[in-house]
């Protein structure tokens, strides 16, 4: 086991309701004593319904929300810190959701270039770091583009490099495929999952689509602000009644198996991959 | 129509006009427009059409493109002609009936103001064609930096500035979007007055603006998860040096505008006008 990138303890994040005239009505728990802990280089995902909690718990780990009760470390450093607010956000890169409200500059390498500029590294360098990372997100040669032309898969892919440019440690993908078509989908997790090989960042995954995280690490899964299951993707996936009362959808391969054995088929629990079933299915007589 | 607004609108090439430094495209479009009302005769116009088009040659952006930017303003074209050739008083009388009046002076007036605008028009698109947003935010910071010492946000207001460029295109088609959404739950928006006609529009506004808002927000919120602190600190991406193709191009551009100026005034040829 390598180094731990992002570790919470019990972390809480409360915010104020309000009624219409703005007096405080009470607090909502967003989170509640969340307990989450990823290695460098690990691949985890967090499952959740839509209000789970979890995109405010993304946005703990680039210190944009600072917990109100228990702590978040990134990198071994205190997000509650002040003086470590840029060192976190530099070594935890965030992708959003929208892919179109994220992009700062009119010209792709612009955009990419944006990040660094911002850290203050050199001019030189920080043209090698656009050209590389626009190349690990293969999006190279739209390096002159404007980036209203291109779609909504290669604007996160953009999006992605200009966080590869700050090179962080980790990469935090808050829901980045919720707004793209399924061609758009697969690019943006091959990408992700190219950049993890060969970068060796810690990539946090945080969707609703429970077919992007069956190469995951480990997983969590929310509900209301708790996490409710944690575990690897086998053994996430053969709790499928479980998943389904936190309103997740599971897989169809997992769910086909999941009736298959309770019809009584001998088939082993947690299947992901439709391969895996067909070989199960062709081993029974 | 809302389409083919072009200004703000960079078009990628590989030009000598597209490399060149965004203060000299900035000075240099200041100074045609001023060079636009320094003269007063044809020999002027022609020096001012020919360094126009040379341009334009250079900066390799098709003329296509450049006219559809003029489309939108036709408006205001239409208005300053209207206003020229019915208001000027000047000659002997072309036309007369009823209050229309036009007279040779107003005539030439009106359309020496359009030649005027026209230009003036595309003088500056060119520099938003040839430069992108940001070299430009780029520019105006740099070249109004001596004014960070008397406490104006120079940086700030050059950052809005670039943000706002690159939202206009997602706007602009944000709105089409609603419109389209309106009219498809029954919204009028073409018969009627112009004011039930500017009543019409509320609803396309009022969620016009929610979603500026609300983008405003997400776009605060990825800037600084990506480090974004102000001016202080940041390096730049494309620091800005002149170069020697930026001194010939100021010296091409301030002999254009004494030429002119001159030619305008003391070559004696075809008509005055004034």
């Amino acid at each position: 086991m390598g180094r731990t990138m992002i570790q919470t303890e019990k972390l809480i994040y409360e915010y104020e309701r309000r009624d219409e005239e703005g007096n405080v009505v009470g607090t909502s728990r967003a989170i509640d004593r969340v307990d989450l802990e990823a290695v460098e280089g690990q691949f985890i995902a967090i499952l959740g319904h839509n209000g789970s909690g979890k995109s405010t718990l993304a946005k703990h780990m680039n210190a944009i929300l600072v917990p109100t009760g228990g702590t978040m470390w990134v990198d071994g450093r205190n997000t509650k810190e002040l003086e470590e607010l840029w060192n976190v956000r530099q070594s935890a890169g965030m992708v959003f959701q929208n892919p179109d409200n994220q992009i700062i500059g009119t010209v792709v390498e612009e955009d990419v270039g944006f990040g660094p500029e911002n850290l203050g590294v050199p001019t030189d360098e920080i043209w090698k770091r656009v050209e590389e990372s626009l190349k690990a997100v293969g999006m190279i040669s739209y390096r002159h583009h404007s980036p209203n032309k291109l779609s909504g898969g290669q604007k996160q892919r953009v999006a992605i490099a200009g966080v590869v440019a700050m090179e962080p440690k980790c990469i935090v993908l808050d829901e980045p495929t919720a707004m793209l078509d399924p061609v758009g989908r697969k690019e943006v997790l091959k990408t992700v999952q190219k950049l993890r090989e060969k970068k060796g960042v810690t990539v946090i995954l945080i969707t609703h689509y429970m077919e992007e995280v069956i190469d995951a690490d480990k997983i969590y899964v929310m509900d209301h602000g708790h996490i409710v299951m944690e575990g690897t993707p086998k053994e996430i996936f053969s709790r499928v009644d479980e998943l389904k009362s936190y309103r997740l959808d599971v897989p169809q391969v997992t769910l086909l198996a999941d009736e298959l054995k309770k019809r009584g088929l001998a088939i082993p629990e947690g299947i992901l991959r439709k391969e895996e079933l067909v070989n199960y299915l062709c081993q029974l007589d | 129509m809302i389409r083919d607004i072009t200004i703000g609108q960079y078009y990628p090439a590989k030009s000598v006009l597209h490399r060149l430094d965004p203060r000299v495209k900035l000075v240099s479009t200041l100074l045609y427009l001023i060079s636009l009302f320094l003269f007063k005769s044809i020999p002027g116009y022609i020096m001012a059409t020919l360094f126009l088009f040379g341009v334009i040659r250079v900066s390799k952006v098709p003329f296509k493109h450049i006219v559809k930017g003029l489309r939108a303003v036709v408006m205001l074209l239409m208005i300053t002609v209207i206003f020229n050739l019915f208001l000027t008083r000047d000659g002997a009388v072309l036309f007369h009936k009823w209050i229309f009046t036009i007279t040779e002076g107003g005539l030439r007036t009106a359309v020496y103001m359009t030649i005027r605008l026209i230009y003036l028009i595309i003088g500056s698109s060119l520099m938003t064609f040839t430069t992108t947003p940001n070299e430009l935010t780029d520019g105006i910071e740099k070249l109004l930096y001596p004014l960070n010492k008397l406490h104006v946000p120079v940086h700030e207001v050059a950052m809005m500035m670039s943000i706002a460029l690159r939202f206009i295109p997602i706007l602009l088609e944000e709105t089409d979007k609603i419109m389209k959404a309106q009219i498809a739950r029954g919204a009028d928006l073409e018969s009627g007055n112009m004011i039930q006609r500017a009543k019409s529009m509320i609803p396309i506004l009022v969620p016009l603006f929610v979603s500026a808002f609300r983008r405003a927000n997400d776009l605060a919120m990825a800037m600084e998860a990506r480090c974004y602190r102000g001016g202080e600190g940041r390096t730049k991406m494309n620091p800005l040096h002149y170069k020697t193709r930026d001194r010939i191009a100021y010296i091409v551009v301030i002999v254009y505008v004494i030429g002119v100026f001159f030619v305008g005034r003391y070559v004696p040829l075809g008509i005055w006008i004034f």
